[in-house]
């Protein structure tokens, strides 16, 4: 059954054993809710809450384990010599739900019935032919046993979901008739309810952790899966980047690292000094009005699309470089490079900078400014002696913050930085970063369980634990900064 | 008291030249103060100007993209052509392919340009049709398909011209890299000068670039961004539906209800990184969790918007609490005074004064997500796409494309038309985005109170 009627069915039963309870406790009362421990309506809520949480919780989970059960008892009936060499048992399970996935398509369009599937075997009819004609296309002969197995998946998978369905809308039922027997005029249904609110309030807020768990152990498990099929001294201190289709790649990280520092810290040395004395500015010299108009049109740019800045670097910045730095110059060519997408993302990194630097700037207790003013120093020479080292943890740690965001920006890289993987000085030559290859080894037709492959998750672990250091660190700093003015 | 009889003596006795000294001192620092607040109001108009010339470079190379060359001419739908057997069922009809209406298409033309009196001296038949876009015979197909009572009418057929002419038009295409290009003739060029003095050519209006779907690499004229923005609605659609209410209901929890413990702590500190956590790792986690692990289909919407859902959600409880924490105590502690519960006093007087604010943080969040690309790429959503997918629920679990994801595919393809088609899209995106600011911005002036 469509999961999405079963949502709706769930849902009906516990809307009606809101209205039952909620009806049944104004009648035990005799219609007179003064002698009801609660209102009426949290009599209904706490019928409506255990009818359908516990029910779309247990779904949820089930939705999630099945594939899990289904797939381990289906891949033990795929024995070693149906594996095709070269091949993988990941592999031949996948022909397995594509089979299976053609047989529902040939089903429906009624070129297959139920007797015919159930007597055909896989050595005597063609197969793969027959679910090409409906459009599903095999990669391979299709072998007896891998036909049983996609048979079979078939038949676990509507037997699930068809025991899904029984065992969803039972608890619904019965978590309703559960709650609508407990209700009396004593009942203290409010406090029921509320605490059953209250769980899934936290149940809420546990998404976080479970998210950053997810992340964690999907990047850590296919890391360690990566490490088993590529050596980690090769993948941390090989210095090249060169994957193959048919294996025998070299996948160093070192040519990506060089990238990603070289366009970040271009994008530092363009953002800093333009949002340090722009926040300065804004928070020391512009008038109100000034203050008013410019600030927002400078957080205006982190507001856009990092897409658009892509689109940018690519069909504005790039050639502009390359047809008055870089051709003349005789430094390259090539329209993206670290150069382009360094300029580019230093533009996207500036209201980063100055906003949090503004808002450490106007921290700065005033008794500050002045005392420094008082003893008759210009206000440039109050901000540079007074200001900028009272601020400059939180200065710090607004670059920290920035260059955590530089370092793992995609788009602008992807569009303006270029593919080559090299480890060269010349800026206006176009290389490449650990967020490009991510993207550039995970689209398009890769087989999912070879190692350039998997390189992209390594490469996102990398990432993931180099950004978190530096925000932890940001965040350190700018704690330990604030306290010290509070 | 030593030091000051120390330093007397030095000041007194240099009274003179210090004097001076401190004068060009004070101009020395003056200017340094001039410099100063020149470098000040330099870096400001440098990260307003680098603004300006983003959104002018993007709009300069994108508004033609809402424009389009067509070509109209008369098309006699003959019926032994298009439906041999005469019974008008579109099934057998069918069977004629997109090359039968290709040759009717250019019989048609040519037959037309010989009515109108436009010259085609020294220009092949096969160049005449190249005129066309690509994509003409099958739009005439399925017109015919859908109604075939047309047959045997003379209908006036208006199509686009293909990239080529059309890039003519908007200043791409001239007759010296015509020269040079396989694709295209001088000679093309300037009959499609005439057919526009006949009137059988006009520049207008591109409704289809937002409605028609994705187009082949060979009729960039043709490609419109109608599944994109449908595959953006409908993730737009579910990420609100997801992440509102698990937002909002952890931020009460954290806000009015957590006690300060370790658990409350481990939850504030993952909120806090998650929010930096770069974008393309959620895509990472969307590939391995949702694709790989729970077996959802690529390329669907509702995987894209689970991944967005979990970007955004930080955004969203952060602006949340904030909404909460600026409802004084007061309106509680009131509440609480007459005898509501602790849920009640949030649920019927703290939730409804913050909502104005908990509603403009939530579009905010909902705009960054729909300008996010990069987690889209690895999960799918860079295929190519030509079936509308269907009404939700159940076309939320089709293949789709996004806006921006649209953006990034047409800027990999070679025929400088997409860069048009790419640099078109961006202000499609960036008219939802100011949209939905715009509709933040009302929400906070109109309803936020200050306390």
């Amino acid at each position: 059954m469509n999961i999405g009627l079963l949502i709706l069915i769930v849902l009906v039963i516990a809307l009606a054993g809101f209205l039952l309870g909620r009806r049944r406790a104004l009648s035990s009362a005799g219609g007179d809710i003064r002698k009801l421990h609660s209102l009426p309506g949290y009599y209904g809520q706490s019928v409506f809450l255990f009818s359908a949480v516990p029910a779309l919780l247990v779904m949820l989970v089930w939705l999630l384990a099945q594939p899990l059960v289904i797939e381990s008892r289906v891949s033990a009936m795929i024995s070693p010599a149906d594996i095709p060499d070269g091949s993988t048992l990941g592999l031949v399970m996948a022909d397995v739900r594509r089979i299976a996935d053609g047989i529902d398509v040939a089903m429906a369009q009624g070129t297959l019935t139920k007797s015919e599937l159930d007597s055909m075997r896989a050595d005597l009819t063609d197969v793969r032919g027959r679910l090409a004609d409906v459009g599903v296309a095999i990669g391979s002969n299709v072998s007896q046993n891998v036909f049983l197995a996609a048979k079979e998946f078939r038949a676990l998978t509507s037997i699930g979901r068809l025991a899904m369905t029984i065992v969803g809308v039972a608890l619904a039922l019965a978590g309703a008739a559960f709650a609508y027997s407990r209700i009396t005029p004593r009942y203290r249904a409010r406090n029921v309810s509320e605490a059953a609110i209250k769980g899934l309030m936290i149940l809420s807020s546990t998404v976080a952790i479970l998210t950053t768990l997810g992340i964690v152990l999907s990047l850590v498990f296919e890391t360690v899966h990566f490490f088993r099929l590529y050596p980690a001294q090769n993948f941390f201190f090989n210095p090249t980047w060169n994957p193959q289709f048919r294996g025998g790649s070299d996948l160093g990280i070192l040519p990506l690292l060089w990238g990603t520092l070289y366009v970040s810290f271009i994008a530092l040395a363009v953002a800093v000094p333009i949002g340090l004395m722009a926040a300065i500015y804004l928070a020391e010299y512009a008038s109100n009005a000034v203050r008013s108009v410019a600030k927002p049109t400078i957080e205006l740019l982190a507001g856009i699309p990092t897409i658009v800045y892509g689109l940018f670097a690519l069909i504005t910045v790039g050639p502009m470089l390359r047809d008055y730095f870089a051709q003349p110059l005789g430094l390259g060519a090539s329209s993206s490079s670290v150069m382009t997408a360094g300029l580019v993302m230093g533009i996207m990194v500036i209201p980063f900078i100055s906003s949090l630097s503004d808002d450490v700037i106007n921290a700065v207790p005033q008794a500050m400014r002045d005392g420094s003013l008082g003893l008759g120093a210009t206000k440039s020479e109050t901000v540079k002696k007074v200001i900028l080292p009272a601020a400059l943890p939180g200065i710090v740690g607004a670059i920290l913050l920035a260059a955590s965001r530089a370092i793992g920006e995609t788009m602008i890289v992807v569009m303006g930085a270029g593919a080559a993987a090299k480890l060269s000085v010349n800026p206006f030559e176009a290389m490449t970063t650990i967020t490009v290859k991510i993207v550039s080894q995970l689209t398009g037709d890769t087989e999912f369980a070879s190692p350039e492959t998997l390189v992209a998750f390594a490469l996102g672990l990398s990432l993931f634990v180099v950004t978190l250091g530096l925000n932890i660190v940001a965040l350190y700093v700018v704690r330990k900064y604030r306290e010290q003015y509070e | 008291m030593s030091e000051i009889s120390a330093s007397a003596p030095v000041a007194t006795g240099d009274d003179m030249t210090g004097n001076k000294r401190r004068d060009i001192g004070i101009k020395r620092r003056y200017a340094a103060e001039a410099r100063f607040r020149m470098l000040g109001i330099g870096a400001v108009s440098i990260a307003v100007l680098a603004l300006v010339f983003l959104l002018v470079s993007i709009l300069s190379n994108g508004v033609s993209a809402f424009r389009q060359t067509f070509v109209a001419f008369d098309v006699t739908l003959d019926s032994s052509v298009l439906d041999k057997k005469g019974n008008r069922d579109p099934g057998e009809m069918a069977k004629v392919t997109t090359i039968g209406y290709g040759n009717l298409l250019k019989k048609a033309l040519i037959a037309d340009l010989e009515a109108k009196g436009v010259s085609t001296e020294g220009i092949s038949d096969k160049d005449i049709s190249g005129l066309l876009s690509k994509e003409a015979p099958a739009q005439l197909r399925d017109r015919v398909l859908a109604d075939p009572d047309m047959l045997d009418q003379t209908i006036n057929f208006r199509t686009y011209a293909n990239g080529r002419i059309d890039g003519y038009y908007k200043g791409r295409v001239t007759m010296e890299t015509a020269e040079l290009d396989s694709n295209v003739t001088p000679g093309q060029l300037q009959l499609a000068d005439r057919m526009r003095a006949a009137g059988m050519l006009d520049v207008g209006f591109n409704m289809g670039f937002l409605t028609d779907p994705d187009a082949s690499e060979l009729r960039p004229e043709a490609a419109g961004l109608g599944i994109a923005i449908i595959g953006s609605a409908y993730m737009m659609i579910l990420v609100l539906v997801m992440s509102l209410p698990i937002g909002i209901a952890a931020s009460i929890y954290l806000e009015e209800f957590a006690p300060q413990n370790r658990f409350t702590d481990l939850i504030e500190v993952n909120i806090n990184n998650l929010a930096a956590v770069p974008s393309i790792v959620f895509g990472l986690l969307g590939l391995a969790i949702f694709i790989n692990f729970a077996g959802l289909p690529q390329s669907a919407p509702v995987v894209g918007a689970l991944v967005l859902t979990l970007m955004t959600l930080p955004t969203i409880i952060i602006a949340t609490r904030a909404a909460l924490k600026a409802v004084p105590p007061s309106i509680r502690e009131a509440a609480l005074g007459v005898g509501a519960s602790k849920m009640q006093a949030v649920f019927h007087h703290v939730l409804p004064l913050a909502m104005p604010g908990i509603l403009t943080g939530t579009i905010i969040g909902l705009a960054q997500a729909l300008g996010e690309t990069a987690p889209l790429l690895l999960i799918g959503m860079v295929a190519f796409v030509r079936d509308f997918p269907a009404a939700p629920p159940e076309g939320f679990f089709d293949p789709a494309a996004a806006l921006p994801v649209q953006v990034y595919n047409w800027t990999q393809r070679a025929d400088p038309a997409f860069v048009e088609r790419a640099s078109g899209a961006i202000i499609v995106l960036l008219v939802f985005l100011f949209m939905m600011n715009l509709i933040a911005i009302i929400l906070r002036r109109q309803f936020e109170r200050r306390w």
